[in-house]
């Protein structure tokens, strides 16, 4: 039997695969619906620095024992936390301060996982393996994704509301603090759950393509959500199909996918600001 | 809670004593600074980049921690004028992101978020205060825009049907007037004093030296604590106006050969690259004001032959 003509239908028939899709389904529509969030408040950099600085964190939870997921956690909020308030305390700007942590982080990183005894693989934290995926780390994402999901639909509005405007949420009273960390977490968790199945250096793209696509599709949000959605569900199931048949990375594929439907998103959007140039202002 | 709180309001009262903000990094903002005011009133904040206008915006809002001092709101603390929805705050144009993908009716509902449900559905009630505001300012045609897609004047509208929406009565607006047509600023100013009527609190930061004598009753001169506070006419003189920008507005002095050498009159324009102010014999007050203020006149006089001697 020759893999590579197999038709595509029938990889369906693969447990691996099927769990695949999970993930990748699931992945893809929360990092998807985060980062409609991220490219509207500028922290589209933040999604890199967050992601990076999970490393040293998996390493020292796997020499400590802990579950990886909590170091990464941990580690990935740290450094968002740490930013801002070097940001406060300094004269420097937000960007500036979060690229020397996040590299400092992921530097420390490297470093612990050369000097320590651990039975992690780097290429599998930085590129993923989501054909490798065990029975109980479908059930973990598939249960984060949905409680992700609910909670920043849920408080879309008051979300929306601290990227658009904070100074008004906080003359309203919101509690825009609160709601400013419930959006570092999710984002850390997002990464967290996503290192599975894209690695750490790609999950940038799942944080960043989708929304960008989606917004030059529509001018209202809620519609932006979903095709942010439908954008990154529609790449990663086709980019996990895909390198089967090639035989590549199967994270490098998925984000392949989404940045060709970007292309082609940006070539309409052109097309169609040319068409109606003048009759109406296109952002 | 909120509706009695709403009942205080009918005297409004804003009271900054001894504020004193210290930003972590160590920029020293604003010390000392203390004025109150009372509701109806429209109230100019004038002082050079830098004098901590913004600093004391955002004290009024409560971003910021006072190092020293206090700020007040019906006697109260900030953060209970907040809850009570009281405080309502309008962008300058340039700190809005116009790109983004929230339409003018989604930009104006959200006044109403403090006091929506978890959710933020909106009822029929938050529907009815959104097209009120909307139809206030004339922007009821124009809901459906997205907000990039307005012109400037349209704009700074949007922004302050939010604040009319949210029925904030404390109203503190980052600079309305750059960049606008004089046909706006004529509507928003209109406005405002619509809502001086009802009584509310509004503070203006701004720039535009010349229009604050036109529709501000009362003005607050800031460099880095208060120089100046009180009514218009008395704090909008030359001498408090150097002291608060030093050497930052141009000068035009014209002499009498300048204008007209037969009567003897001086023409005298300070601008701070917007309107300017006009300074004219017994200080600025146009010719057209002057009516029913001669008390005024006539003590300008005496103070300026005082110092002449």
């Amino acid at each position: 039997m020759n893999l590579y003509t197999e038709p595509w239908w029938e990889l369906f028939g693969y447990e691996f695969m099927r769990e695949a899709l999970v993930v990748g389904v699931v992945v893809a529509a929360m990092a998807a619906v985060l980062s409609c969030f991220l490219i509207l408040k500028g922290w589209s950099l933040m999604g890199d620095a967050v992601s990076h600085a999970v490393l040293p964190g998996i390493v020292l939870a796997s020499m400590l024992g802990l579950p990886l997921a909590v170091g990464a956690f941990v580690a990935g909020l740290g450094c968002a936390v740490a930013s801002g308030f070097v940001k406060r305390h300094s004269r420097l700007k937000e960007d500036t301060v979060l690229g020397v942590i996040f590299t400092g982080m992921f530097g420390l990183g490297l470093v612990l996982y050369s000097k320590a005894p651990t039975v992690l693989h780097l290429d599998h934290i930085l590129f993923g393996n989501i054909l490798g995926v065990s029975r109980a780390q479908v059930w973990q994402t598939s249960l984060i994704g949905v409680g992700v999901l609910s909670v920043v639909l849920a408080r879309r509005r008051d979300l929306l509301l601290l990227c658009f405007d904070e100074r008004h949420a906080r003359a309203l009273a919101l509690p825009a603090t609160a709601l400013h960390y419930l959006l570092l977490s999710v984002l850390a968790l997002v990464i967290v759950v996503s290192l599975q199945a894209v690695g750490l250096l790609l999950v940038v793209a799942m944080l960043i393509t989708p929304g960008a696509t989606a917004r030059l599709w529509t001018d209202s949000f809620d519609w932006m959500l979903v095709v942010a959605v439908v954008v990154a569900v529609v790449s990663s199931v086709s980019g996990i199909l895909i390198s089967y048949y090639v035989s590549g990375s199967t994270a490098a594929c998925v984000v392949l996918v989404q940045a060709a439907i970007f292309l082609l998103s940006l070539m309409g959007w052109r097309l169609r600001a040319w068409r109606f140039r003048g009759a109406r202002r296109v952002p | 809670m909120t509706t009695s709180f709403h009942d205080l309001t009918r005297g409004l009262r804003l009271e900054v004593s001894g504020l004193g903000v210290v930003y972590a990094n160590g920029h020293r903002a604003l010390s000392g600074a203390s004025f109150s005011l009372t509701g109806g009133t429209i109230c100019g904040l004038v002082g050079p980049n830098g004098s901590g206008k913004s600093t004391l915006f955002k004290s009024m809002m409560g971003f910021v921690r006072p190092s020293a001092g206090v700020v007040t709101i019906n006697g109260g603390p900030v953060r209970e004028a907040l809850k009570a929805q009281v405080v309502a705050y309008v962008p300058q144009a340039e700190e809005v992101d116009w790109d983004f993908p929230v339409s003018v009716w989604d930009v104006v509902l959200m006044g109403r978020y403090g006091s929506m449900n978890f959710l933020r559905r909106a009822r029929l009630a938050d529907r009815l205060a959104v097209e009120e505001s909307l139809r206030r300012v004339s922007l009821w045609e124009f809901r459906d825009r997205q907000i990039g897609e307005l012109s400037g004047g349209q704009k700074k509208r949007v922004f302050l049907a939010r604040a009319l929406a949210q029925g904030g009565r404390l109203i503190l607006l980052d600079e309305p007037f750059t960049g606008v047509d004089v046909q706006t600023e004529e509507a928003i100013i209109i406005l405002l004093r619509e809502l001086r009527t009802s009584g509310c609190i509004i503070v203006v930061s701004t720039h535009n030296l010349g229009s604050v004598p036109e529709f501000c009753d009362q003005a607050v001169l800031l460099n880095k604590t208060v120089l100046a506070c009180g009514p218009t006419a008395s704090v909008f003189t030359e001498q408090n106006l150097t002291a608060a920008f030093g050497g930052v507005l141009r000068h035009f002095h014209f002499e009498r050969s300048t204008i007209q050498s037969h009567d003897g009159r001086s023409v005298k324009i300070m601008t701070d690259d917007e309107r300017p102010l006009v300074f004219g014999k017994d200080g600025h007050l146009e010719y057209k004001d002057r009516e029913g203020r001669e008390s005024l006149i006539d003590e300008r006089r005496r103070r300026e032959t005082e110092a002449e001697r």
